[in-house]
């Protein structure tokens, strides 16, 4: 009985998670431009709408480079701050690490706020690599807490043997440090790629009426009605964000990285 | 190598650059945004550089006053809803196997980096006349015609607890996934049921915890932005609806700007809030 309950509680939690987006699913399918469930008909159509159509494209291209560039940008930002902190006895330091995790605690509309009124003030309003650069202080935060994970995870008896046998910072950051860290950095590039990939309210503040990203071209194909063509860039998202997190879980310790002890079986 | 002080400049080196990023565009821009708020707003959305509090003393309307409370109240609402969902499921998710955790986790995670654009949009047809939710209803016989249930408070509420509960398990999750599993087993041997175990002894133990949790999951729903803009109707908006909207379609940065520090001041004070529970727990641990 209890676990029957407890299966029970899973599917009921599982469905309210998947519901919307098994509707998404399915009127994306619809084989006319009607927003209707179960689909009538089936087509992919509306698929090959997102590489067809030169606005749907367009967007998707906007948004993949500027989520590949602020996610290195953000990766950028982030290694050497908790190499430093992990390496060096600095407690002012500290301060960096908590205006690196501020941006991504305060509610997005204030940091995307301030860089509006930062990038109006200096003049810089509009241009597309501003996006980038807010990006990439947006989500410094991911990249930032799961290297800071990694580096305390090392072993510093290995670091001291090195240390020992004469090898110096740079050498020792590169034969020993980085490969240790390599997985760290890898899925800290990862969540800020896909929560670059998805977020609205930074990049629409900042460039919003120069460059559409896919969420914002949503959005406003939204304001004006409903085109299907939303429904399967929405399907494309959830299928690629899944994609990345199984990379994640397939090459790295994904319950690690949320807070589990260690690797082995609970 | 032990950790040391850095002896020389250049051992300071590498923090140049991530020092230079973080102070240049995020400490500036805050307090650019800061002094905006203070600024005099011109006819045709153009602002002077003055000391004037006019805005803030926009605050002291009735209207303000009753979008900073519903704003305060669906966050709690949210909250509480999260939490209640949240804690026996990441409890149940700790305590299966690792393949199956690990498979919850990339679908929570997919669900939390999901657009606020596309939860709207997806909750807008889960709740539309022609294909939403209703029509299975229908079909069910449950219902006699499809209808739309959005906008509405209920679609706003429900579409935040979609966007805020895998951002509850995740905060839950470290906290669930090391409890002492003896602590129930303890509770089981001396007779109690597994429900009971779990209402005596799991959650007491975790109560500055999901104190924390609840703090912390208010400050990502006050942080919401679309969902009542795309689900509610203009009664439902929110602070940070209300912020986006004055600085996007009614181009008043200074008043924008001052309701933003005023949100900034609300959840600064949640974060200290939050650090105080959690240095009660750690006293009491």
């Amino acid at each position: 009985m209890s676990l029957f309950l407890r299966r029970f509680y899973f599917v009921l939690v599982g469905l309210f998670l998947a519901a919307p987006l098994i509707v998404v699913a399915g009127v994306s399918v619809n084989a006319r431009q009607t927003l209707a469930f179960p689909p009538q008909g089936f087509s992919l159509a509306w698929y090959v709408e997102i590489f067809a159509d030169t606005g749907w494209r367009n967007a998707l291209f906007a948004s993949l480079t500027l989520a590949t560039l602020s996610a290195a940008l953000a990766v950028a930002i982030a290694l050497p701050l908790a190499w430093f902190l992990w390496r060096r006895i600095a407690p002012w330091a500290n301060i960096f690490q908590l205006l690196g995790i501020a941006p991504f605690t305060l509610p997005p509309v204030i940091t995307a706020l301030g860089l509006l009124t930062f990038w109006a003030t200096t003049g810089f309003y509009g241009q597309p690599w501003t996006a980038v650069i807010s990006h990439a202080i947006f989500f410094v935060t991911l990249p930032l807490v799961t290297l800071s994970l990694g580096f305390s995870a090392i072993d510093r008896s290995l670091v001291e043997a090195a240390a020992t046998m004469g090898a110096d910072d740079r050498t020792i950051f590169r034969t020993v440090v980085l490969p240790l860290i390599t997985p760290y950095l890898v899925s800290g590039y990862a969540f800020a790629f896909v929560l670059s990939l998805n977020e609205y309210i930074v990049a629409y503040m900042t460039v919003g009426f120069t460059m559409e990203t896919l969420p914002i071209k949503i959005f406003n194909a939204l304001r004006y009605g409903y085109t299907p063509t939303m429904a399967s860039v929405t399907v494309l998202f959830v299928v690629l964000a899944a994609v990345i997190y199984s990379l994640i879980a397939r090459y790295g310790d994904l319950l690690k990285l949320l807070g589990a002890n260690s690797g082995e079986k609970p | 190598m032990r950790r040391e002080a850095p002896q020389k400049l250049t051992d300071y080196a590498p923090l140049a650059f991530p020092a230079i990023m973080l102070v240049v565009f995020f400490v500036i821009p805050f307090g650019t945004m800061i002094s905006v708020s203070f600024f005099q707003r011109q006819q045709g959305g153009f602002y002077t550089p003055a000391f004037v509090f006019s805005n803030y003393e926009r605050f002291l309307s009735l209207f303000f006053a009753n979008v900073l409370g519903f704003s305060l109240m669906l966050a709690v609402l949210v909250a509480i809803c999260c939490v209640v969902i949240g804690v026996p499921f990441t409890y149940l998710l700790t305590r299966l196997t690792r393949r199956a955790q690990i498979i919850w986790m990339v679908a929570l995670l997919s669900v939390l980096s999901l657009s606020e654009v596309i939860i709207g949009f997806a909750w807008s047809t889960l709740f539309s006349r022609t294909a939403g939710i209703t029509n299975l209803l229908v079909a069910l016989g449950l219902m006699e015609k499809a209808v739309a249930l959005s906008p509405g408070f209920p679609a706003v509420l429900t579409a935040m607890v979609y966007q805020a509960l895998p951002y509850t398990i995740l905060v839950l999750y470290p906290a669930l996934v090391r409890l002492d599993p003896t602590l129930t087993e303890a509770a089981r041997t001396l007779g109690a049921s597994p429900l009971r175990a779990f209402f005596t002894v799991v959650v007491p133990a975790l109560r500055a915890t999901i104190l924390a949790t609840l703090i912390m999951v208010f400050i990502f729903a006050l942080g919401s932005y679309l969902l009542p803009q795309i689900l509610g109707r203009p009664q439902h908006w929110t602070l940070s609806v209300l912020i986006t909207d004055q600085a996007i379609y009614q181009s008043n940065m200074p008043f924008a700007a001052a309701m933003a520090v005023f949100l900034v001041l609300v959840t600064l004070a949640m974060v200290a809030l939050t650090l105080f529970a959690g240095r009660k727990r750690e006293s009491a641990a």
